[in-house]
């Protein structure tokens, strides 16, 4: 479960303090899947960045499965991203030199997971989003749509409860961003907790519940 | 993360970019180079004079008097008189100056000895043919003479010189026997002398005084007894420990082996300079290439990378890179001491210790100098790690 409270996020310009996050107050529970939407530098990512534990907070709460973030050391950070979090980004951010089945392996490797124990379970993930004929293949090898999906498949190898996608049909053609999807909902049925964020109003339909943030604020009576 | 991973993902990392890979290794291999071969050239001049101090004379001993007040050496019988000391086993006392000889139209200038008939036992040097001198020579101030190998050549050619005349200093002598050849020893010339009776040396230089005396002791283990025992001796004739010299065959070996030590490191000290400036070079690039890499350690981060994964990960690819650079420049090292044994007669050779120094030496380079661009590495921040480019 994912609790935020009063979140605040402020960057420094010099003189000017930006308020990229204002006072941000949300609940996620187990298997929810949530989509964000919001204007351009609204504070979206931001927002993604402190729940998938990659930033911390300026000010307030945030507890994830029961344990205060803010107090996590920088080793716990790094653990409670490889175990609770899978990530995808809009621009996919795989390793280009190394295979599919590499990139989707790596979570594993920092896991301390042996080579084969990590090979089986990368060739499982990458079969369930439709990729088992591109397991030697390199990024540059690969379509946008197989590119989001083989970091798809490497943030549900490590089994992580939640899964925080930003923009992750952004890149990609209506195709394409249908069967990404695709694979999105089908791994919300089996029980993630999924965080989406997305400009795409036909996307957000597909999750149960949206939240609007303006200028770092949750919009109030939206579909809340 | 494993050692076995981080060090798949270095060399993936290496050949990924292999000319840049090259080229930041050149500088160790330069380094490890050198100093591997500097090194092995030390060692093999080390052994070469070494040798040459060995070929002097076994339990050598060599007692210079620079003498006190009016006596400037020893007579013949104080000398000989030194025989009977404890541990003495020969005694070789020594009358030398330069002289000029004549051989029909040949005329040479090169050292005269007056030496005794032990002369040859005493310094490990033999007649090649003919005889050598014997005591009724020296008993009856024989004007005969012993060629080294040398000045035989060049006064009589192809020619035998036994029994010949030739003039030293205008007086007649026969030549009786040439030395072996013998090559160049510390400080002096082997094969350009003549050795004639002590006591016709005594005439012929109008020297009575005798400086030079080599003696030999019993055994190896007796060469300290017999430099005490002869030091004593002198102490009583001279009072004045200033007035003579005592050197052994182990204290000149000792001292050679220091000074030829010091110049070999000192060789592989200016050597491992290079080899520094090879590391500032991997420094560099690393740096380079944790720039160029952000968002891949962004991404590493994001996704469960510790600090000490990424560290470990650029430092095993920065000791991996002058590890490599270092087996190069070793096996380069090990092909020029090969070439240089071949063709010249210079023992050198690799020893596995400076090997294993070099290689080590290397990879602590990499590590070393890999530790600031590794630490830079694994402090980035994720956020602005995944934002970069
Ligand atoms: N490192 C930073 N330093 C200063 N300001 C920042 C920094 N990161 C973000 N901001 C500011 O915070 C605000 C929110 O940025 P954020 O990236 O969260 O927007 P977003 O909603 O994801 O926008 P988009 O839809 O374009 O991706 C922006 O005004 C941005 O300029
Ligand atoms: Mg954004």
């Amino acid at each position: 479960m994912i609790q935020l409270e009063n979140i605040r996020k402020t960057y420094k310009m010099g003189e000017i303090e930006v308020h990229a996050l204002d006072g941000i107050s949300l609940v996620i529970s187990q298997g929810e899947a949530l989509a964000i939407v919001g204007p351009s530098g609204s504070g979206k990512s931001t927002l993604m960045n402190i729940i998938g534990c990659l930033d911390t907070p300026t000010s307030g709460n945030y507890i994830l499965n029961g344990r205060e973030v803010s107090r996590l050391s920088k080793n716990e950070l790094a653990e409670a991203r490889n175990t609770q979090i899978g990530f995808i980004f809009q621009s996919y951010n795989l390793l280009p030199r190394q295979t599919a089945l590499e990139n989707v392996e790596l979570p594993l490797i920092y896991r301390g997971l042996p080579g084969k124990i990590r090979r089986e379970y990368a060739v499982a993930a990458l079969e369930m989003v439709g990729l088992t004929g591109r397991l030697h293949h390199r990024p540059t090898e690969l379509s946008g749509g197989q590119q989001q999906r083989v970091a798809i498949a490497r943030a549900l190898v490590g089994d992580s409860p939640v899964i925080l996608a930003d923009e992750p049909t952004g890149n990609l053609d209506s195709a394409s961003g249908r069967e990404v999807m695709n694979v999105l909902t089908k791994l919300h049925s089996q029980g993630k907790t999924l965080v989406l964020i997305t400009h795409d109003p036909n996307v957000a339909k597909l999750c149960e519940r949206q939240v609007r943030i303006i200028d770092g604020r949750l919009e109030t009576g939206g579909a809340n | 993360m494993g050692l076995l991973q981080a060090f798949r993902l270095s060399v993936s990392a290496m050949l990924a970019k292999k000319l840049r890979s090259f080229l930041t290794m050149l500088g160790v291999i330069i380094g490890v180079f050198s100093v591997v071969a500097l090194i092995s050239l030390g060692q093999g001049a080390t052994s070469l004079v070494t040798e040459q101090v060995q070929a002097i004379g076994s339990n050598l001993i060599v007692v210079n008097i620079t003498g006190r007040g009016a006596r400037s050496g020893l007579t013949l019988e104080e000398a000989l008189a030194l025989a009977s000391r404890p541990g003495v086993s020969a005694v070789a006392p020594m009358l030398s100056g330069q002289a000029t000889y004549k051989y029909q139209a040949q005329n040479i200038s090169a050292s005269l000895s007056g030496v005794t008939p032990d002369y040859n036992a005493v310094r490990n040097h033999n007649i090649a043919y003919g005889r050598s001198l014997v005591a009724a020579d020296l008993d009856h101030r024989q004007e005969v003479a012993v060629l080294g190998s040398e000045v035989a050549q060049e006064l009589f050619g192809r020619e035998n010189p036994l029994g010949a005349n030739i003039r030293i200093n205008g007086n007649a002598f026969t030549v009786i026997g040439v030395l072996e050849e013998k090559g160049d020893g510390i400080g002096e010339s082997n094969d350009n002398r003549v050795l004639i009776p002590l006591t016709t040396a005594q005439r012929l230089l109008r020297n009575m005084n005798i400086s030079t005396i080599y003696i030999q002791a019993e055994s190896p283990e007796s060469v300290d007894r017999a430099v005490v025992s002869v030091e004593a001796s002198l102490k009583q004739i001279f009072r004045d420990e200033d007035a003579f010299g005592v050197f052994n065959q182990a204290d000149l070996l000792s001292t050679v082996n220091q000074i030829t030590g010091t110049l070999t490191l000192m060789l592989g000290g200016i050597a491992a300079i290079s080899l520094l400036v090879g590391g500032i070079g991997i420094m560099n690039i690393m740096l380079v290439s944790v720039t160029e890499r952000t968002r891949e350690i962004g991404i590493c981060k994001a996704l469960g990378a510790k600090k000490k994964d990424i560290l470990y990960q650029f430092l095993i690819e920065s000791a991996v890179i002058s590890g490599t650079g270092g087996l190069i420049g070793l096996m380069l090292g090990q092909l020029a001491a090969t070439l240089v044994n071949r063709f010249s007669d210079f023992p050198t050779a690799v020893t596995f210790q400076v090997a294993v120094l070099a290689l080590a030496f290397s990879v602590g380079v990499g590590i070393f100098f890999g530790i600031w661009p590794a630490n830079k590495a694994a402090d980035l921040n994720p956020v602005e790690a995944l934002r970069a480019q």
